[in-house]
């Protein structure tokens, strides 16, 4: 552990979102109403924006100081409290959590990637909803989102982590319901929470298991005693660590990566979560939050490593989840629907990241994909600014014309997320496959299907442009023209599409600083480049390949397609694979038969036959027989005085007789 | 002062009884006459509060055994004694009734018919529960139990709803039924030990310790089956539930509050203070069958709290829910989990009040609880919706609000367990998917969505009364959540309580200082 200048401003990360959040929350609407509707509006955003930029400034001071270190330093811990030291939460027993941060370059990557492209994104929504009735909730929530994404990341101890990964939850349930007046979207977000719930159960167990083998929550102490520092030794509080024991917890935790970060079959929630407002989408269900399962997993690293056939499970859940949506995302219509299976898409690449051990390729392409999915839901979100809010892009084309930012900016995202060669796409995932191509076992059966899903998602994210800006327009004009956006949106958008073309460079194969600078956060067990799998140039030349395949197919398919429909209606309805992949291979039919249809009868009948008739059943048995029995002990209450007179001198009588007898025979 | 705080404790509210009863005003008499009422039960209840406070800063965490202890003959010739006394256990859920009485009588201002005996009733209520967790002689506490049900009793059955006759009685003769046996328990072991004091029988080498060692494992065994039947009816336990949904759903809305916030507790509270330190082995022996029922209950309870249609039904629901999770941490005997259940006790009382009285506000704005019959009223009442929001989540154990700190420790005191272990634990923590299912979806059919009846278009958000009683709920959810360090401490502060086999506590506390001298040699 150092220390580093900046701790005692540390707990100003997640604070400031929070300050934000509390005041807006209680305040923000008198405040529109006292200001002005226009002047209040933009206080409150401009708070909101400028508590999570000034988060971004402590992190990136946080950084420089951490770059400062020698790498094997580069680990500090900090309070989370404003002016105290180590303030406890639950410290109790063998339970010991206190409001500490661990900064280290993990915690730091991604408190900059949740504040800069958070910040951007908060820019970016005065924009979005300046004419939204309810404004200041908006922000308030937005705020609480950022604060509670930070304690995720940041939390020294898994069950503050918890902290956050419920906190996100919450938030992501709170936005996606934004706009309750349509019951439609609560019930999205009720799905949200609900899923990832039960993904929550995964990781409250996977860390109650790690309470009891290593003896405390925390990542790294002073002491070296740490969940990590432990386990870095292949040791536990009292023994060895098993692969058993870490099987155990490293697939527990996952199950709550799998319903964070919406991997098959938990990735249901995701694609209804595209309820909520667009800013929303593109911070929470994108750039952020979905990535906190990676997160986590890069965290507990040090256990994954130890745990192989779990590893290969997460790579194969990775893997399948890549495909899966990928060939969904294909025929989905919504544009917000589109980019939410690429959204789980490219999750799944990020899990084949990490079940090959590339956990800093993994975490490469959580930020570049931070980048450029940012980008391309904000794009999306100008377009359905621009079309008032139209969503279908079978309503959409030529907007190239109209939106001249959006477009380029756009343009920029499709290339970054199809790995065209040199932007920050290409870069990320080609270090994934490349690395996945040496797997133990099948390698090359990773490396391949993960190569035809790249392809696909080129292909998928060409169809996007070409419905949307490249077609002939197929808007109703009955409104106005399409228009561009304000400037608030644009800004975001522009700076957004630069880092989606240099935020690889970091990267580079050459001189992958990225990875060196978070070494020191992940297991020093790696595996060895190239072993087994295809040598790194040709991996290169490949995705370029695949990637410019993947664009020109989906250009030369669309530039002839009528009505830039590729199949028609005919073929759509005769077509086995489109009508699967459309109907979302029935996966999300299936969960809601069984869980909605099916929970709800089963509840029925447990409550009508188990509680009414059975259990209060037997209570009001009992309740007749007493009645019943009282009925004829009634019988004797006659009230009159005679008959009690004779019924006590037989009394007396039987008693005298009895006492005679017994004495008799004695 | 210092010396009687108890028996001021026990005895003020009754006293603030006696003076309302007093009062000389005719019933059915105008404002005048129910603003006085309304003072002097305010007043008491008031003077109630800061009693408890002043008790709770009067104790601190490293002392050891009973304070405030106060000892007095009361039916010599018997052995009967007045003899009370409390801990960190009995000090929370004492400062707990006061706090929910006071909130329960502010909210009962309102009330009109009989006005006056309402305010009796709920104030003899309050001696009655802050007795029976005083209370160190078992004749004593047996008293107070069974006065618990007469106001309660009482209240259903005259400020009820509809079916408020049969809700009473049913009530009355479940808990009754529980309790005559456990007063059987109380005699036999005056019989078999000459004493009812709780504390003489837990000292070793005394004669009354000696005679509960004299008693054969299997008189024993029966022995705390007769008290844990009082106890699992109270708390409750499947499948002696029923009376309790029924219970609620006829109830006043304070009737609630006490009924969920207070009464469940006493069940728990009867297995920590009597069967732990009086038959740890009896009840290691029976954990197998609690430990089921607990769990069982927790789901049980969450299945049928997600299809009731109406609220305060599903609410009575999910404290069978939340009541399975606070008995399997008692059942788990380690110090996380016990002292996981008293924080959950504590929380559930905070936030299933918290909840029942926004259900009664519901009910007073459109004198109905069904569900359905809501919808859309979020744009309509956004504090009372925020405030129900809160409240819903900290039922479903959200990190930061006070439900998750309990559950946590129950949970993870379960793994830990020696009795209970980790496939308690897992299918415990399937409560946490249910909780949210149950409370999420009443939350988007009757607040959210567009509002579809006409009467909920024109309805008024809380008034200042409701905020009085709704903030201090939910300042105290942030509270529990955030920083639940001294309530963690007194939680630990249990006397007497004995953990059968082995112990995990890192450090040999007031929880295993004594161990008694159980089995008899052969």
């Amino acid at each position: 552990m150092s220390e580093i200048p900046i701790a005692p401003l540390v707990w100003a990360i997640p604070g400031l979102p929070l300050i934000g959040f509390v005041l807006n929350m209680l305040w923000g609407g008198r405040i529109v109403r006292l200001f002005g509707d226009a002047r209040g509006r933009g206080i409150v955003g401009g708070l909101a924006t400028l508590t999570v930029f000034g988060a971004f400034a402590v992190s990136v001071v946080a950084l420089s100081q951490l770059l400062g270190l020698d790498p094997e330093h580069r680990r500090a811990l900090a309070s989370l409290i404003p002016f105290a030291e180590r303030v406890p939460w639950i410290v109790i027993g063998s339970v010991s959590v206190h409001f500490s941060a661990l900064i280290d370059p993990l915690s730091v990557l991604m408190c900059l990637i949740v504040t800069g492209v958070g910040g951007l994104i908060h820019l970016y929504a005065t924009g979005y909803m300046a004419d939204d009735r309810d404004y200041p909730r908006f922000f308030a929530y937005f705020n609480l989102f950022i604060f509670a994404m930070l304690v995720l990341c940041l939390g020294e101890s898994l069950l503050l982590m918890f902290v956050g990964w419920e906190g996100v939850g919450l938030c992501s349930y709170l936005l996606i319901s934004f706009w309750y007046d349509d019951e439609g979207n609560a019930r999205a977000g009720n799905k949200a929470f609900i899923v990832n719930r039960i993904g929550d159960v995964g990781f409250m167990l996977g860390m109650l298991t790690v309470l009891a083998a290593f003896g405390t929550l925390s990542f790294r102490t002073e002491a070296g005693t740490g969940v990590l520092d432990l386990a870095a030794q292949g040791r536990t509080a009292a023994g060895p660590l098993t692969v058993g024991l870490a099987s155990l917890i490293c697939g527990l935790l996952f199950v709550g990566a799998c319903g964070k970060s919406a991997q098959f079959p938990l990735h249901v929630w995701l694609p209804d979560a595209m309820a909520g407002p667009t800013p929303v989408s593109a911070l929470i269900h994108a750039a952020t939050m979905v990535t906190a399962g990676v997160v986590m997993v890069s965290r507990m690293s040090v256990l994954f490593v130890q745990a192989p056939t779990v590893l290969l499970v997460v790579a194969a859940i990775g893997l399948f989840t890549a495909l899966f949506a990928a060939t969904i995302a294909l025929t989905q219509t919504d544009i917000k629907k589109v980019l939410a299976y690429s959204t789980v898409s490219q999750l799944g690449f990020m899990f084949l990241g990490c079940g090959a051990a590339a956990f800093g390729a993994a975490m490469f392409h959580v930020t570049t994909h931070a980048f450029f999915k940012a980008l391309l839901f904000l794009g999306a979100g100008s377009v359905i600014h621009g079309l008032s809010g139209e969503q279908d892009m079978r309503r959409m084309g030529g907007l190239r014309r109209h939106m001249k930012v959006t477009y380029w900016t756009m343009l920029i995202g499709w290339a970054a997320i199809s790995g065209f060669p040199g932007l920050a796409g290409y870069w990320s995932k080609d270090a994934i496959l490349g690395l996945s191509s040496g797997m133990v076992p099948a390698g090359m059966v990773f490396y391949l299907v993960g190569t035809f899903t790249a392809f696909l998602t080129g292909f998928y994210m060409t169809r996007l442009m070409a419905k949307t800006f490249w077609s002939e327009s197929r808007t109703d004009r009955h409104g106005h023209d399409p228009h561009e956006s304000p400037p608030s949106m644009l800004i975001p958008l522009i700076v957004l599409a630069i880092l989606s073309v240099v935020g690889g460079w970091l990267g580079t194969p050459w001189a992958n600083a990225f990875e060196r600078f978070l070494e020191p956060s992940l297991p020093e067990v790696v595996v060895a480049e190239g072993h087994g799998g295809i040598p790194h140039g040709l991996g290169l030349v490949i995705g370029a390949l695949v990637a410019i395949a993947a664009m020109a197919t989906g250009v030369l398919a669309y530039r002839r397609a009528p009505g830039c429909e590729l199949l028609s209606d005919a073929a759509k309805r005769s077509n086995p694979l489109y009508r699967g992949a459309n109907a979302l291979w029935g996966v999300d039919g299936a969960a809601t038969a069984v869980f909605v249809r099916g929970g709800g009868r089963v509840a029925e009948l447990i409550s009508t036959w188990i509680d009414r008739r059975l259990i209060d059943g037997l209570v009001n048995a009992v309740a007749v027989v007493t009645g019943f029995a009282s009925e004829i002990a009634r019988g004797v209450q006659t009230g009159y005085v005679r008959f009690y007179v004779k019924t006590m001198l037989a009394g007396v009588l039987a008693i005298l007789a009895y006492a005679l007898l017994s004495a008799g025979a004695r | 002062m210092e010396q009687h705080i108890l028996t001021l404790l026990i005895f003020l509210p009754a006293v603030g009884a006696v003076a309302l009863m007093l009062l000389p005003i005719r019933s059915g008499q105008a404002s005048g006459g129910s603003l006085a009422v309304t003072a002097v039960s305010l007043v008491f209840a008031v003077a109630e509060l800061g009693l408890a406070l002043v008790a709770w800063s009067g104790i601190s965490p490293g002392m050891r055994g009973f304070q405030f202890r106060v000892q007095a003959d009361w039916i010599p010739d018997l052995r009967v004694r007045y003899d009370v006394g409390v801990d960190g256990l009995s000090l929370m859920l004492v400062l707990l009734t006061a706090f929910l009485t006071l909130l329960a009588v502010v909210y009962s201002t309102r009330v009109e018919r009989r006005a006056r005996e309402y305010m009796v009733f709920l104030l003899v209520l309050e001696s009655a529960m802050v007795g029976v967790f005083c209370a160190l002689d078992l004749v004593l506490f047996y008293v107070f139990w069974e006065l618990v049900l007469i106001p309660m009793y009482f209240l259903i059955g005259i400020w009820g709803h509809e079916r408020r006759v049969y809700a009473a009685v049913k009530f009355f003769i479940f808990t009754f039924a529980g309790s005559v046996l456990m007063l059987v328990g109380i005699v036999y072991l005056y019989v078999q030990t000459g004493s009812f004091s709780l504390v003489d029988m837990t000292t070793v080498g005394s004669p009354a310790a000696q005679g509960l060692a004299a008693i054969p494992a299997r008189s024993l065994m029966w022995l705390y089956a007769a008290f844990a039947l009082a106890f699992m009816v109270k708390v409750p336990l499947l499948p002696f539930h029923t009376w309790l949904p029924d219970a609620h759903v006829e109830a006043p809305t304070a009737g609630s509050v006490i009924l969920a916030g207070v009464l469940l507790k006493m069940g728990v509270y009867g297995f920590i203070r009597f069967c732990l330190p009086l038959f740890p082995a009896q009840m290691a022996a029976s954990a197998p069958l609690f430990l089921a029922i607990s769990v069982a209950g927790i789901i049980y309870g969450a299945i049928v709290a997600a299809i009731q249609p109406d609220m305060k039904k599903l609410v009575a629901y999910s404290s069978v829910s939340h009541m399975g999770v606070v008995m399997l941490g008692v059942f788990s005997f380690t110090e996380l989990g016990l002292a996981g259940s008293v924080i959950q006790s504590i929380n559930h009382g905070v936030s299933t009040g918290m909840l029942f009285f926004l259900v009664g506000m519901l009910y007073e704005r459109r004198h109905t609880r069904e569900i359905a019959a809501f919808g859309g009223i979020r744009r309509v009442l956004p504090l009372l919706s925020a405030l129900f929001m809160l409240a819903a989540f900290s039922s479903a154990a959200l990190p930061l609000t006070n439900g998750f700190v309990g559950e946590y420790l129950v949970l993870q005191g379960a793994y830990l367990s020696d009795h209970s272990g980790p496939v308690y634990a897992a299918f415990a923590a399937l409560g946490m998917i249910l909780s949210a299912t149950y409370m999420l979806w009443l939350f988007q059919r009757a607040f959210c969505g567009p509002v579809r009846h006409e009467a909920n278009a024109s309805l008024s958000d809380l008034g200042a009364r409701e905020k009085l009683v709704l903030i201090p709920l939910a300042a105290l959810v942030l509270w529990f959540g955030c920083y639940p360090t001294p309530w963690l401490r007194m939680a630990q502060r249990i006397e007497l309580a004995v953990l059968p086999g082995p112990v995990r506590s890192a450090e040999s506390n007031a929880l295993t200082h004594w161990a008694p001298p159980r089995e008899a040699q052969p």
